[in-house]
C-alpha cells in the first residue's frame, strides 16, 4: 500500500518554490548541488519511514524517465 | 624488536619428511586440510578435537606474509576459545573502543564501541595475523603433543586433485619429490587464489574495486592514542582516504587510498611512501618500515562451497574488502559451521545432506559479508559524482548533526550472521529475545558457574533456564547434554535468554549456534528438534 503523499500538502505552496529557489541564489553549480545533497539527508531523515522514503525515490526516477 | 628475527622471518613449521611419503600406494586420511592460514589451523584444530584424525598441508613454512588482518571480532575470539587457543589472542592483542572520523581538515566525530556488559570477549583486538597463526600453530602443536590425531607439513603443496565418488586424490611435491595421498573429505582453505578451486575448474570472477591502497606496517614510538583514525579527503591524501590503527610491539596499520591510475612499482618505493607517511604522521615522526604493499581489493564468492567430498572454506570460497574486518572473521566461522558436521557425518550420525546445510548457512553469511563490504567501499572510494556529493554531504552534517553519523560508513564491523530460515532451525517460541532467536549465535552471559559460552559447545547442549532438564537426551545415536540454570543466575541471562518469559529451553549446535527454543521443556520436541538439525528431520 501506498504511503507517500502525492496530494498537495504545503501551506503556500507558492512562498514555499521561491524559498527553495532563494536559496540557491548567487550559488554556483557545484555549490548548489551540495546544498540539494544535503537538503535531500535532512528531509529523509525528518520522514524516516523506509517505505515512504523508497516509494518517494521511485517516484522521483518515474518522473525523470516518463519526461525522457 | 628488529635485532631478532621477527617471527614471519622463520619457518614455524620447517619440511619434515613424513612417512606417508614413503609408502608404496597412497595413504588414505580421513580428512585433509588445504592451507595453514587462519582458516586451515582453525579447522584442523576442531577436528583434532573432535578426535577425527587430520592432515594439514602448506606448500609454504611460515605465517603469514606482509600486511594482512589485524582486526578480530568478539565472535571469532569466543571460537577461538572454545579451541582453546585465545588466551595468547587476549593477552598479545590491543583493544579499543574509540574510533574518530576525520572529513579534510577536522574531526567530524567520534564514535565509542562501548562494549556491552557480560561478555568475557571484548568486541574487537587488534593483532597481527602473523601472531594468530603463531598461536594456532602452538594449540596445533600442544595437542599432537597429547596425542591428539593432527599433523601438520609444511613445504607441501597440492599440485592436483582428483575428486571421486567416493574419494579424494592428491599429488603432493615437496622438497624431497611427490606423493600421493586420498581421503575421504578435502577442505580447501587455500586462500583467495585457490589453486584448488581452479584444479576443479570451479574458478570465479567477482567485482573488483578499482582502487589500489597502499598499505603500511611501521614500527614507531608515537604518543597517538589507542583508537582507530579515519581520515575523507585528509590534507595529507587528498580526495582520498586514510586510516591509523594500533596493533601490538609499536606497529601502526596505515592505509592509503592512490586511486586507480597509478604506477604501482613507482609508489611502493620507501622514497615515495615515506614522503606520503611523513605528511600524514608529522615531519619529525621516527619510523621504521615492516611492510609496504599496494592492493587493489574485490568482493566475489563461489556459488557453492561444498562441491563433493571437496568442501572450501575462507578466502578460498570467498572475498571481500578489508573495510569492516570480515575476511579472516568469516572464515573462521565457516569451518566452525562446518566441522560438527563433518563430525557427525563421518561417524554415521548424519546423512551426508548435513554438509548441504554448511553450503546454505555460510553462502548465506558470505552474502551478507560481501553486502556490508561493498556498500562500505562504495562510501570511502565514490566511483561517481553523485556517489561522492552524497558522501560528502553526509560528513558535512555529521559534525553538527548527529543524524548523519550512522549513515558515515568507513566500515561495519564484523558481527556474525544469524542464519534465520536455516534448514536446521526447529521451533522458535513467541516472546523470547530476538537476538537469541533460533540461527543465531548464543550470546555469552554470566552464570553462577562462570560464562555460559565456556560451558555450551562441542556437543549438542539443551540448556534449561528456571526449568529442570534432563542430564542427557539421547536420539539415534546424537546425544545432547542438558544444563540447568537458575532464571535469576544473572541479569545479563534473563535479559538475553528470557525476556518477560519466567522459563526456557534452548536447544544449542556444536557451534553454539541455537537451533531450537521452547518455554518449556517437551522431550519429543526437543528430540525432534535435534533430528532436525542433523538433516534427519
Ligand atoms: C591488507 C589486509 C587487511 C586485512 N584485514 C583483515 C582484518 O582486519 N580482519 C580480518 O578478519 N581479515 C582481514 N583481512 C583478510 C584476511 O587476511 C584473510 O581473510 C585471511 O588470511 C584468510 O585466511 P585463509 O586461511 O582463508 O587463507 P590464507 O591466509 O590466504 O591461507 C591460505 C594458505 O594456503 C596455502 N596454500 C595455497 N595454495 C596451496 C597449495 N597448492 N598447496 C598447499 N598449500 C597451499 C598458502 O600458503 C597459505 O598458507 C585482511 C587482508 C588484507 C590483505
Amino acid at each position: 500500500m501506498a504511503k507517500l503523499n502525492t496530494r498537495p500538502n504545503i501551506q503556500d505552496p507558492d512562498g514555499f518554490y521561491s524559498e527553495l529557489l532563494m536559496l540557491h541564489d548567487g550559488l554556483g553549480k557545484a555549490e548548489s548541488d551540495r546544498v540539494n545533497a544535503r537538503l535531500i539527508l535532512l528531509l529523509a531523515n525528518h520522514i524516516g519511514d523506509r517505505q515512504i522514503l523508497t516509494e518517494a525515490m521511485q517516484e522521483a526516477l518515474k518522473a525523470a524517465t516518463e519526461g525522457a | 624488536m628488529t635485532q631478532g628475527k621477527k617471527i614471519f622471518e622463520v619457518p614455524l613449521y620447517a619440511y619434515k619428511r613424513a612417512p606417508d611419503q614413503d609408502a608404496a600406494q597412497p595413504v588414505h586420511r580421513p580428512v585433509v586440510v588445504v592451507g595453514a592460514g587462519p582458516v586451515g589451523l582453525t579447522a584442523a584444530i576442531d577436528l583434532a578435537l573432535q578426535d577425527v584424525p587430520v592432515v594439514v598441508l602448506d606448500d609454504n613454512d611460515k605465517v603469514s606474509f606482509g600486511s594482512r588482518a589485524i582486526c578480530f571480532a568478539k565472535r571469532p575470539l569466543e571460537i577461538f576459545d572454545r579451541l582453546g587457543a585465545v588466551g595468547p589472542m587476549v593477552e598479545k592483542g590491543v583493544t579499543w573502543n574509540t574510533g574518530k572520523v576525520f572529513f579534510k581538515t577536522r574531526k567530524v566525530y567520534e564514535f565509542n564501541l562501548l562494549p556491552e556488559a557480560g561478555h568475557k570477549h571484548p568486541a574487537f583486538i587488534n593483532l597481527q595475523q602473523y601472531y594468530l597463526e603463531k598461536y594456532l600453530v602452538d594449540r596445533l602443536r600442544a595437542l599432537e603433543a597429547e596425542g591428539r590425531p593432527i599433523e601438520l607439513r609444511g613445504r607441501n603443496r597440492v599440485e592436483a586433485v582428483g575428486s571421486h565418488e567416493d574419494h579424494v586424490h592428491l599429488e603432493i611435491s615437496t622438497p624431497e619429490g611427490p606423493y600421493e595421498l586420498t581421503c575421504d573429505w578435502l577442505i580447501a582453505c587455500d586462500g583467495a587464489n585457490s589453486p584448488i578451486r581452479r584444479m576443479i575448474g570451479e574458478d570465479f570472477v567477482g567485482r573488483v574495486f578499482e582502487d589500489n591502497f597502499l598499505i603500511a606496517d611501521v614500527v614507531m614510538e608515537a604518543d597517538f592514542p589507542t583508537e582507530r583514525w579515519f581520515w575523507f579527503d585528509p590534507p595529507f591524501n587528498p580526495g582520498q582516504s586514510a586510516l591509523l590503527h594500533k596493533q601490538p610491539d609499536n606497529v601502526w596499520r596505515i592505509d592509503l587510498q592512490l586511486g586507480w591510475d597509478i604506477d604501482r612499482e613507482r609508489e611502493k618505493r620507501p622514497e615515495n611512501v615515506i614522503p606520503r607517511l611523513k605528511a600524514m604522521l608529522g615531519e619529525d615522526a621516527k619510523f621504521e618500515l615492516e611492510w609496504v604493499s599496494i592492493y587493489t581489493f574485490q568482493c566475489r564468492r563461489m556459488e557453492r562451497f561444498r562441491h563433493g567430498r571437496v568442501i572450501f572454506a575462507g578466502d578460498s570460497a570467498h572475498q571481500v574488502s578489508p573495510f569492516g574486518a570480515r575476511g579472516a572473521n568469516s572464515g573462521v566461522q565457516d569451518t566452525d559451521n562446518l566441522v560438527w558436521k563433518l563430525k557427525l557425518v563421518i561417524d554415521g550420525l548424519a546423512p551426508e545432506r548435513l554438509l548441504d546445510s554448511y553450503d546454505w548457512e555460510r553462502v548465506y553469511a558470505a552474502d551478507e559479508n560481501i553486502l556490508n563490504s561493498t556498500r562500505s567501499t562504495e562510501f570511502i572510494t565514490p566511483k561517481s559524482e553523485t556517489s561522492r556529493l552524497f558522501r560528502d554531504a553526509v560528513l558535512d552534517l555529521a559534525a553538527s548533526h548527529e543524524f548523519a553519523r550512522p549513515l558515515v560508513n568507513s566500515g561495519r564491523l564484523s558481527t556474525p550472521s544469524v542464519y534465520d530460515d536455516s534448514p536446521l532451525n526447529g521451533p522458535d517460541a513467541e516472546g523470547l529475545p530476538a537476538r537469541t532467536r533460533p540461527g543465531a549465535p548464543a550470546c555469552d552471559a554470566p552464570t553462577a558457574k562462570g560464562w555460559l559460552l565456556e560451558r555450551l559447545g562441542n556437543r549438542f547442549c539443551l540448556l534449561g533456564i528456571g526449568v529442570e532438564v534432563p542430564d542427557t537426551l539421547d536420539v539415534d545415536g546424537v546425544r545432547a547434554e542438558g544444563i540447568t540454570l537458575g532464571a535469576d543466575e544473572a541479569p545479563e541471562l534473563r535479559a538475553r535468554y528470557l525476556g518477560d518469559a519466567a522459563r526456557a529451553v534452548y536447544l544449542i549446535r556444536p557451534d553454539q549456534h541455537v537451533a531450537a527454543r521452547w518455554t518449556g521443556f517437551d522431550e519429543k520436541a526437543a528430540q525432534a528438534a535435534i533430528l532436525r538439525a542433523t538433516a534427519k528431520g
